[in-house]
């Protein structure tokens, strides 16, 4: 059985539960069950944030042996991998080579199966959409034994189940995704200080056509004439240029929990006012790796442990375009006033393209993350953001979330219904759990 | 590539996670496997997954090493077919359940046929071969379970021991000839073999192990710790006088 003790948590490292710890050992086993009647998990590199990689007092199906390469065709830029390999290890192998992720979220230590499972999205979203985009097929493996090679057009009902589907529908066990040809490691673009919502709106929607990467630092603790204001980034691939870097940056430790009162309003503040300071007014031309470029927190190993033992939530809302500036001026005040420490904050547009998921995470409108260490006065702060969001018809990202009401969940995401039938009956999450509870 | 990094390298218990870090970070120089373990399909998936990572075409050998009539004809074949072997890396081997052991001589036979018997075996072919040839590099996985006998896991450990009393006697043997024997003593590595075991800050990833038996490779070394703090903790360990230590619970 391989039963394992180790214990298994989400990066925001709450909430915290005990599982029985199973790994997956080979793609062409027969999937590795728990005994009768907890329910499994599959459980990739633990980067989600909340409770949707975690199954309490049931079994984690641990995926990390499932790290193998499986085919790639340097002239088409088809990848075919198993579930466990992570988007570092296909960086590593195919930019070299000329390729890159179509679709890459903000750390790059996440697996295959987790980037389809949660149908990840990145700084291109307003121009390609989402990661399920760029899947062609994946196999399912069934706690019935049955596997299922799923594509957009055959099985495509399992497919669309699957991509967003929040690891419910079974096991992963190999995908093959299209690459995106690029010409150059290096990003050019610009970075602009801005000092209101109404340019950040402005200037992303002017930089949509021209940038295919953009993305916004935001200085939350601003208030009043300040709201909003922060950085916007812009970068382009450069068409010609190194695709091979001898001296990557080396990542820094964190090796310990940092005490509960290290990060305060006055310790981010601080930091929020000497980076915006640092940047100058106006437009600064940029040229960067794209692994710093992508991954700027990936260079801090264990990030999350700055937060202390306690562990931290991070909140992510995607609002409508049509009201937007309201709602995000409803939300920076709500989070200003209340001081609640922060420097992870992030924004950006995103577009229209549809999903391939019932469930994705996907929308027109302006998508905003936000950590906040995990104080009993946060968690009421975020159900008064939560009710903002619901009534500008926005959602959440399941993917970040440990808190959110189950009807909350319910009215951001009306198909939940549909996909309990698709849910494998030996699998489930404490996410799932929790927002279909009544 | 360049000519310093080994080019054919002949793998015992390729299915083993120290084993496959290890291939993997060879073969993005170039080099060029000949990977046994028991089960084709197995081998199928990891020939594939290192042929993208860089290796040349390689070979693959479905047997079961615990059977050691077919070593000799097995180690000629994959002399044969890469020209030649540059390093031969014995990975294979199974922990074995200690209390099973201590119960019954046959478990115990079982744990030494594998980890022990099988693996002179191999040595026998390897280093004649390798002796001939006048070239090459034996890489062998031990374990720090071979400095000294514990109640825990004592079966385990004389297997180790007895294979670190061998490849010491082979490369006293073969250092005129210029083949190295490089065994690898690693600590706590969170593998399917130690899955069943509550994971402590000792732990530490294959692929780390993996970069340090590379460089030891590299450095022609004859023995290493990995991590390198079991080095100084071994040391210890070895010190304590068999009086004291035999009244631990270890």
């Amino acid at each position: 059985m391989n039963e394992s003790v180790a214990a298994a948590q989400s990066w925001g490292r709450y909430p915290r539960y005990r599982h029985v710890e199973l790994n997956q050992r080979w793609r062409f086993d027969p999937l590795n069950l728990p005994a009768t009647p907890a329910t499994l998990l599959p459980h990739g590199m633990g980067r989600s944030y909340g409770d949707s990689c975690l199954n309490a007092d049931n079994a984690l199906l641990h995926t990390a042996d499932l790290s193998h390469f499986i085919s790639f065709d340097r002239q088409t830029g088809i990848l075919r991998a198993e579930a466990g390999v992570t988007l570092s290890e296909i960086i590593d192998l195919v930019v070299p080579q000329g390729w890159f992720l179509p679709v890459t979220p903000g750390t790059r230590f996440v697996t295959l199966g987790g980037a389809i499972a949660n149908d990840v999205h990145g700084k291109n979203h307003h121009v390609v959409g989402t990661f399920g985009n760029f899947v062609n097929g994946f196999e399912l493996l069934r706690s019935d034994g049955s596997r299922r090679w799923c594509t957009p057009s055959s099985n495509a009902e399992w497919f669309r189940a699957t991509v967003g589907g929040l690891g419910l529908t079974g096991l992963i066990t190999s995908a093959e995704i299209c690459l995106k040809r690029i010409g150059s490691r290096r990003i050019r673009g610009q970075s602009t200080r801005y000092n209101t919502l109404e340019d950040f709106l402005r200037l992303s929607l002017a930089s949509e056509n021209e940038y295919e990467y953009l993305v916004a630092w935001v200085d939350c603790l601003a208030s009043g004439k300040n709201l909003g204001r922060g950085i916007l980034m812009r970068g382009n691939h450069d068409a010609e240029g190194p695709l091979t870097n001898r001296d990557a940056p080396p990542t820094i430790p964190c090796p310990v929990d940092l005490p509960e009162f290290a990060l305060n309003p006055f310790t981010v503040g601080a930091f929020n006012n000497l980076y915006f300071g640092k940047h100058g007014k106006g437009t600064r031309q940029t040229a960067s790796d794209l692994i710093p470029f992508f991954y700027p927190l990936d260079s801090v190993g264990d990030w999350n442990r700055i937060y202390g033992k306690r562990g931290f939530l991070q909140w992510q809302c995607l609002v409508p375009l049509g009201n937007c500036l309201d709602t995000l001026r409803r939300i920076f005040t709500d989070i200003a006033r209340e001081r609640s420490a922060s420097f992870v904050v992030v924004m950006k547009t995103m577009g229209d393209l549809p999903s391939a998921g019932n469930l994705s995470f996907n929308g027109r409108g302006v998508t905003l993350a936000v950590d906040f260490a995990a104080a009993p006065k946060v968690f009421e702060l975020l159900d008064r953001l939560d009710t903002i969001v619901v009534e500008a018809g926005g959602k959440l990202y399941p993917a970040k979330d440990a808190r959110m009401r189950p009807e909350v969940y319910q009215a951001m995401y009306p198909a939940w219904r549909d996909h309990e039938r698709w849910i494998d009956p030996r699998f489930s999450s404490s996410f799932w759990r929790r927002v279909t509870s009544q | 590539m360049s000519d310093s990094q080994p080019k054919r390298i002949a793998v015992f218990g390729a299915s083993s996670a120290i084993a496959s870090a290890i291939c993997r970070r060879l073969a993005t120089s170039g080099a060029q496997f000949a990977l046994v373990a028991r089960r084709q399909e197995q081998l199928d998936v990891l020939v594939a997954d290192l042929r993208i990572r860089g290796a040349a075409a390689s070979f693959t050998h479905a047997t079961d090493l615990q059977d050691s009539a077919p070593h000799p004809q097995l180690v000629a074949d994959i002399a044969a077919e890469m020209g030649g072997i540059d390093v031969a890396i014995l990975a294979h081997g199974i922990l074995g359940d200690q209390a099973a052991a201590a119960a019954s001589f046959a478990e115990t036979r079982q744990v030494l046929e594998i980890n022990f018997m099988s693996s002179i075996s191999l040595l026998t072919e390897l280093a004649n071969q390798m002796e001939a040839a006048r070239r090459g590099q034996i890489v062998v996985i031990g374990s720090v379970a071979g400095d000294r006998g514990r109640q825990s896991n004592y079966v385990y450990g004389t297997s180790k021991a007895a294979l670190q009393t061998f490849c010491q006697g082979l490369r006293n043997r073969l250092t005129p000839a210029g083949v190295g024997v490089l065994l690898v003593k690693p600590g706590f590595v969170d593998t399917p073999m130690t899955a069943h075991i509550p994971k402590g800050p000792l732990f530490v990833s294959p692929d780390r192990v993996a970069a340090d038996v590379i460089a030891a490779m590299g450095g022609k070394k004859d023995v290493i710790y990995t991590p390198w703090f079991w080095s100084p903790i071994m040391f210890v360990i070895r010190l304590i006088p068999e009086s004291i230590f035999k009244r631990l619970k270890l």
